[in-house]
């Protein structure tokens, strides 16, 4: 008696021998506990060392094992063999980036954008030691918490069309953590996160296609932050259009 | 739009077309179908006969609220249009002419709205 | 390294149902700015005269025209129904840590609707 097994194809490139990415078929032993994760790791120690992918903590909190899972943004860890066994899974690097090998993608534009939003408190003035720390109620955190859960695992990038059909756009979890730090009663910093909203790189290019949502594993609904800072930011419009002499 | 030390490329005017967006689709979303279903369905067919009687109507819509009713029924729902019409045809690929076709776009909103008032003044 | 761009087909929107869905409901402003301008049309007829406004009912009442407004109809409540589902995500409303289901955000919403529509009823019908 045979045991089953599964079959992957996996799309490879490498840059030093390929001139366009093609996609190589594996066989792996079926076990119905496994994660895809766990089926590329058995391919890279047992079949094939030439693979390259990006995992860690394998359990769905670190955000780097995002891939294409039969054309669908997943978390390779959080992606059960069994719910596709005995057809054929077939396994890309994440979409709209570029390929910088098999399924390493080149995540240097969502690094840039990431850093554009300035993802940390930002105060007009410190509040000296001596005043205390800063305060926050549970009503206050609730306003944030949501965006604040975000991994940076680029699936909602991935699912988007827009970020498809321009690079430029800002997208959903640079906007979503942008968002993080306005909501934040610590925070001071919305104007000029402003800026990178309005710019040519900025928030206005989303169309609410809303599958950033639907994909992301941490459950932080950027589409849904998009909005929102669509809407902050228009009535800061309002408010500077018509009461100016409020700028600096 | 206004420049300032925080800004000093100019504000953008996305907010503001956005803004028309919205409120264009809210309008859309709570107006319009019934009024599909009145003029464009029952009136024709002869449901409603009686209340679109000429003199009916025309009592109806010359009255100034109604006028100013019918403005932004049919105004902001055209620059709704604009804005999403603008967006779908990038979304489905349009790379160049992009300022070109937001030009076109609003323009023909904002002639569109033209076009209303005059219509609603004359009645 | 030399990093591959995959090309991004316009009919990316074909791939799958939710893209799909997504593109009908942009295109349905298309058939609201279309029967607007109907009725911006029907509004003229209105001010030009008697003969010009049933000449235009006629109009209206011709099969092709009689489809055009279903098919509007259908598109103008496709996108009631997804502005209002989707208003939720916009507008949060909160009260201390909580935040006000979806549910009922979208039902205000949906009741609203109807309480107009029914306003509107009255107001033309009840000459």
């Amino acid at each position: 008696m045979s045991k089953p097994t599964m079959t992957l194809e996996v799309l490879r490139y490498r840059p030093e021998q390929d001139q366009a990415p093609r996609f190589q078929t594996y066989e792996v032993a079926y076990r119905e506990d496994w994660v895809v994760l766990d089926a590329i790791n058995h391919i890279k120690d047992q079949i094939d060392g030439t693979l390259s992918y990006r995992w860690s903590c394998r359990m769905g909190v670190c955000g780097s094992c995002g891939m294409m899972i039969n054309g669908v943004p997943k978390l390779s860890c959080a992606t059960f063999l069994k719910d596709y066994w005995p057809a054929p899974v077939r396994i890309e690097p994440l979409a709209n980036f570029p390929i910088e090998r098999d399924l390493v993608i080149v995540l240097d534009d969502f690094m840039e954008k990431l850093t554009s939003v300035k993802p940390w408190i930002i105060r007009e003035e410190e509040k000296p030691l001596s005043e205390g720390e800063y305060r926050q109620s549970p009503a206050e955190l609730a306003r944030y918490k949501q965006f604040s859960m975000c991994i940076n695992c680029m699936l909602c990038y991935a699912a988007c069309p827009v970020y498809a059909m321009d690079p430029h756009f800002l997208g959903p979890a640079a906007t979503a953590l942008a968002q993080r730090y306005n909501m934040d009663s610590r925070d001071q910093g919305r104007r000029q996160r402003e800026e990178v909203f309005a710019s040519h790189v900025g928030i206005w290019d989303c169309t609410y296609v809303g599958e950033c949502t639907v994909v992301c594993p941490a459950n932080v609904d950027p589409a849904g932050a998009i909005q929102q800072a669509k809407l902050s930011s228009t009535l800061d419009w309002f408010k500077g259009v018509l009461m100016p002499w409020g700028e600096r | 739009m206004a420049k300032s030390k925080s800004n000093p490329k100019g504000r953008s005017s996305e907010p503001f077309w956005w803004f028309l967006f919205g409120a264009g689709g809210t309008i859309a979303a709570f107006l319009v179908p019934f009024h599909i279903l009145l003029t464009g369905i029952a009136a024709p067919a002869g449901w409603v006969g009686e209340s679109f009687e000429y003199n009916q109507v025309l009592a109806l819509v010359s009255h100034p609220v109604t006028r100013l009713y019918l403005f932004a029924l049919i105004s902001l729902p055209l620059f709704h249009w604009a804005h999403r019409f603008r967006f779908t045809l990038i979304d489905l690929g349009l790379k160049g002419g992009r300022r070109a076709v937001a030009i076109a776009c609003y323009g023909s909103a904002i002639v569109g709205a033209i076009l209303t008032a005059v219509v609603l003044l004359k009645l | 390294m030399r990093p591959y761009r995959r090309p991004v087909a316009p009919t990316w929107w074909l791939s799958n149902r939710a893209y799909f869905l997504f593109i009908v409901r942009e295109l349905t402003s298309v058939f609201i700015a279309a029967y607007l301008v109907l009725f911006l049309l029907l509004l003229h007829n209105i001010a030009v005269g008697r003969e010009a406004y049933e000449a235009y009912l006629r109009f209206l009442a011709t099969p092709g025209l009689l489809v055009f407004h279903v098919l509007a109809l259908a598109a103008a409540l496709f996108h009631t129904v997804t502005w209002f589902n989707l208003l939720p995500n916009i507008m949060v409303v909160r009260y201390g840590e909580n935040r006000a289901p979806a549910i009922i955000i979208a039902g205000v919403n949906y009741v609203a609707w109807i309480a107009v529509s029914i306003f509107i009823a009255w107001i033309v019908l009840s000459r």
